[in-house]
């Protein structure tokens, strides 16, 4: 231990003061592992439920049509009498997966630009950051109907216009943890001490860089569902015929004036839950993996 | 007027993968202090100094836990009548500006200060503005952002923060570092003054040779504890009772300059024993095994087994 | 006496005039970096359009195509210039866009200069009501939470601010619709005006009455970015010294928010409003979806929906410039608020 420990006391004690107002007899190592795994769980169900569940609930029976929600049918059924619960699991499965694909390509471009700006810096991170800037300089949903228009649209005009837009803020955090890696006196030691670039890497890099990365790609997801779902809402996204969570939503607008609520409330809240428990997931596994830059 | 015996805090903390780990911040903690004198407390930062001032005003964080009694004037000092009497009987003289709102004038903040003790607004604009003349601040200053204060500007602001309150008990929290040495005796001067106004004065410094020229007595912290409590005189005439004293009193520049070898031990897992014994040349096996408690030697305190008059 | 007097005054004409020249500069360099961003965002969107499969005499004639001979398509594609070097065809449209040319809207068959000044229009007083409403509201409630971290009015207001977060602004929308227009029948269903009833003759209690519902619910959704923010950076003015400080004085919580709290955390406040305009540009773009609103947002569906390449090049670079201005007053809000600034001179933020 260094002799100067009294500032550090300081600026821990107040770090972790809000941690400590709710104590609680369970340690907070085990809630945080529950809360992740229970997450995981749930969102893992979503996705698989249309295998798990198959295809009942979702042909027509025109007997059955319009019901609110009741016990047979929880979310109600749709003019045509189809289970809503059975469409919106569906749809959101749908809606996840693309998220997820779209998300992960995301994070791969943002995490390759992030190392590069890092590592070379000169006119390659200049580059790198006035693209960033370009980015910042419209906003997201215009930026996200340019792309998904210009791509023409569909499923693959949805996911590359969210994997496009995505990858800026970990890109960022990325070049950020190179950068301080970079500068810290360990690294330039293993160089003097001959070690090759590749190794620095490997040994001293990734141990830094994977948490974030990890933490990055799982806060990602809500952002990549969220604009998915806002496209196929509005119409750009994809097809009427590959029933997504916003195209499910897009239909019930028409029946609102009708009475017809649950068309709308209850998809949603499906998809409102998925997102929160994706937050849920990345900010218990951020508090895991690095206390000091938690929020809570 | 103040006295406090086995003072002991602890903090807990959330460590990587959020283990719990408890940082023992001070140790059965003794001092007490007088009225109409100054009472240095030296030390190494990382010696729990400032956290006892915040123990006294009860403004420690709330993951701290405190054991042990204090007492002021008689009573014993609980948290709730710490919260009735900081800032008027007891009052905090801060380190730097930075104690400051960065954005607000200075007067105000002072006034603030003055108005907190029970006076009305307009009184204690006067109060501010008298004291500011006192020490000799222009009558500008009550208008200027504590950005704009220079050292010694903001040393007398600071000191006026405590002068406008009817405070028996003064503690001053490192108001020496960094600054000029014209600055640093005006300061010193300024809180004898306030001690031979009657008041008590805490003088919380990691400066020996500054605390010397104004210090009736001088409590020497280590590692969160009180290891000898001697009077000012007791350094010029060898009269220093613990190894730790005399070998900050030999790491003195106008002295040998000999700094004193090894490190303060790890607060999160205090050794058994003394909590000096890994830098004492004294150290036998009863120093490793038991804690000395703090006793009377030749009108002083010691902590320390072996020390002799 | 004159004499003692001049060189008081010399120095206080010489910051005026080091504080019009750091003005001048400011705004030089300002308007420098929008041309730049302006010819990035060209570019962009340019090479985009070009890459992309949608083939812009198909776009331009529709479900007509089969009508028109092959020669006939050629012809329009010379006129268009569509036979041109990539590079040419750019400059040509970049000096098109300079002349403040944007083209003709398909859609509105109308200039699209003009088109996105009638739909901004309509789309401004909806946005700067949910703009003031917002900032204004999650300044409050970030203060309240901030002050009182920890306790259930804290854990209420931080649960409502993450949930709104990641509610889908379009469903929030839905949902307001369903209770305010469908159920309780108190705000209207669609449109800025009633059905039938001319622009010219709307009355300003029917407008208020058309707009609320939009602007309420954009405000909702903004309220949680900034309530987040505001009880964060109380949550860091309570941790500093000069509040310790204030503390040791005796001051008690709500007069350390009351002169403390607020003076620091409304300059961040400020400067994450303004630089929110981008996702309120983008919430109102949903939003106006479902209200059926006919303002800019709206304007940007029709024209990605319906392939009109000159609007929605008209809007992206329309709403460039407004999230410019949004990041510009941003900027500008530190040194005019800011006495260390002010005063000083220091920008060492």
């Amino acid at each position: 231990m260094t002799s100067t420990i009294d500032p550090a006391v300081n600026l821990e004690a107040k770090t972790s003061s809000s941690l400590q107002q709710n104590p609680s007899r369970t340690s907070r190592r085990s809630r945080t592992l529950a809360a992740i795994v229970l997450g995981t769980l749930f969102l893992g169900a979503i996705i698989f439920s249309p295998w798990i569940l198959g295809e009942s609930g979702l042909s027509t029976v025109l007997t059955q049509r319009n019901q609110p929600p009741t016990w047979s049918h929880p979310f109600g059924t749709d003019w045509l009498g189809r289970d809503m619960l059975m469409r919106s699991l569906h749809g959101l499965s749908l809606s996840l997966r693309i998220g997820l694909l779209a998300a992960s390509i995301s994070a791969f471009i943002g995490t390759s630009l992030g190392l590069a700006a890092g590592t070379f810096g000169g006119w390659v991170d200049a580059v790198i950051i006035w693209i960033v800037d370009v980015f910042f300089s419209l906003p997201h949903l215009v930026l996200l109907i340019l792309i998904a228009f210009s791509v023409g649209g569909g499923t693959r005009g949805v996911i590359i216009a969210v994997a496009l837009t995505h990858w800026t803020n970990l890109a960022r955090i990325i070049r950020a943890e190179v950068l301080q890696v970079n500068s810290a006196d360990y690294i330039h030691l293993s160089r003097q001490f001959g070690k090759s670039s590749l190794w620095i890497a490997r040994h001293h890099m990734m141990p830094h860089i994977v948490p974030q990365l990890i933490v990055g790609l799982i806060l990602l997801f809500p952002h990549a569902i969220l604009h998915e779902a806002a496209l196929s809402f509005i119409g750009i996204g994809l097809s009427p015929h590959l029933p997504a969570v916003g195209i499910i939503l897009a239909e019930s607008m028409r029946h609102l004036s009708t009475g017809y609520w649950w068309l709308g409330v209850m998809p949603g809240l499906l998809l409102l839950l998925s997102v929160k428990a994706f937050d849920w997931v990345g900010e218990n596994l951020r508090i895991l993996l690095a206390p000091k830059t938690s929020q809570e | 007027m103040l006295s406090l015996s086995n003072l002991s805090v602890t903090f807990t903390q959330y460590d990587r993968g959020l283990r719990r780990k408890q940082l023992r911040v001070i140790t059965d903690l003794n001092l007490d202090v007088q009225a109409g004198e100054v009472v240095a407390v030296v030390g190494a930062s990382g010696s729990g100094k400032s956290l006892l001032a915040h123990a006294l005003l009860g403004i420690l964080p709330q993951n701290a836990v405190m054991s042990g009694t204090m007492t002021f004037q008689g009573e014993p000092l609980t948290p709730h009548r710490c919260r009735l009497l900081r800032g008027k009987a007891i009052v905090l003289i801060p380190q730097s500006v930075g104690y400051l709102d960065p954005l607000m004038t200075v007067g105000p903040q002072v006034q603030r200060v003055a108005q907190l003790t029970g006076r009305t607004k307009a009184a204690a604009k006067t109060a501010v503005k008298k004291t500011f003349t006192r020490y000799g601040l222009p009558a500008k200053t009550f208008d200027l952002y504590p950005f704009q204060l220079s050292g010694g500007m903001a040393r007398r602001v600071l000191v006026s923060t405590a002068v406008v309150t009817p405070a028996q008990l003064v503690i001053a929290d490192e108001p020496t570092p960094g600054l000029h040495p014209d600055v640093v005796s005006e300061t010193l001067t300024h809180l004898r003054e306030l001690a031979d106004a009657g008041r008590g004065v805490i003088l919380i410094t990691h400066d020996i040779a500054a605390a010397l020229k104004i210090a009736d007595r001088v409590a020497v912290f280590y590692a969160g504890t009180t290891v000898e409590i001697a009077a000012g005189r007791d350094f010029f005439t060898g009269k220093l009772r613990h190894p730790y004293t005399q070998a900050l009193w030999r790491s003195l520049p106008q002295n040998e300059f000999l700094p004193v070898p090894g490190n303060q031990p790890n607060l999160e897992q205090l050794p058994q024993g003394c909590l000096f014994k890994d830098r004492c040349p004294w150290v036998d096996d009863l120093c490793r095994e038991e804690r000395p408690a703090l006793r009377e030697l030749n009108d002083g305190w010691v902590r320390c087994f072996h020390a002799e008059g | 006496m004159p004499i003692k007097r001049r060189p008081e005054r010399q120095p206080e004409k010489q910051l005026v005039n080091r504080r019009v020249n750091t003005l001048l500069i400011f705004v030089g360099q300002k308007l420098l970096r929008l041309g730049l961003l302006l010819i990035a965002v060209a570019i962009f969107t340019f090479v985009l359009l070009s890459l992309s499969p949608i083939d812009p005499v198909q776009a331009y004639i529709g479900a007509d195509m089969m009508q028109i001979s092959a020669d006939q398509q050629a012809l329009i594609a010379e006129r268009w210039g569509l036979d041109q070097p990539f590079w040419n065809r750019f400059l040509d449209w970049l000096g098109q866009i300079l002349q403040g040319n944007l083209g003709v809207s398909l859609v509105f068959n109308r200039p699209v200069s003009e088109v996105i000044a009638a739909r901004f229009q309509a789309s401004l007083q909806m946005l700067a009501i949910a703009w003031l409403l917002s900032g204004l509201l999650g300044l409050a409630l970030g203060t309240l939470a901030g002050a009182v971290a920890g306790s259930w009015i804290d854990r209420v207001i931080r649960l409502y601010a993450y949930t709104l977060a990641a509610a889908p602004t379009f469903w929030v929308a839905l949902l307001l619709l369903i209770v305010f227009a469908v159920s309780w029948r108190i705000a209207p269903v669609c449109c800025a005006a009633p059905p039938g009833v001319l622009s010219q003759n709307v009355t300003v209690w029917q407008h208020l009455h058309h707009l609320l519902l939009p602007a309420m619910t954009l405000s909702i959704i903004g309220i949680a970015n900034i309530t987040l923010h505001t009880r964060q950076k109380l949550i860091e003015v309570l941790h500093s010294d000069y509040v310790l400080f204030a503390l040791a004085q005796g001051e008690n919580l709500w007069n350390i928010v009351r002169y403390h709290g607020l003076r620091n955390i409304l300059l961040p406040a400020i400067t994450l409003q303004f630089a929110s305009l981008s996702e309120l540009f983008g919430g109102s773009v949903l939003v106006e979806q479902v209200f059926a609103y006919p303002g800019l947002g709206e304007a940007t569906v029709q024209g990605a929906l319906r392939s009109d390449v000159p609007l929605l090049v008209g809007i992206v670079f329309f709403s460039a410039l407004f999230v410019y201005i949004g990041n510009t007053l941003a900027d500008l809000a530190y040194p005019i608020i800011d006495p260390r600034i002010r005063l000083g001179g220091q920008m060492n933020r």
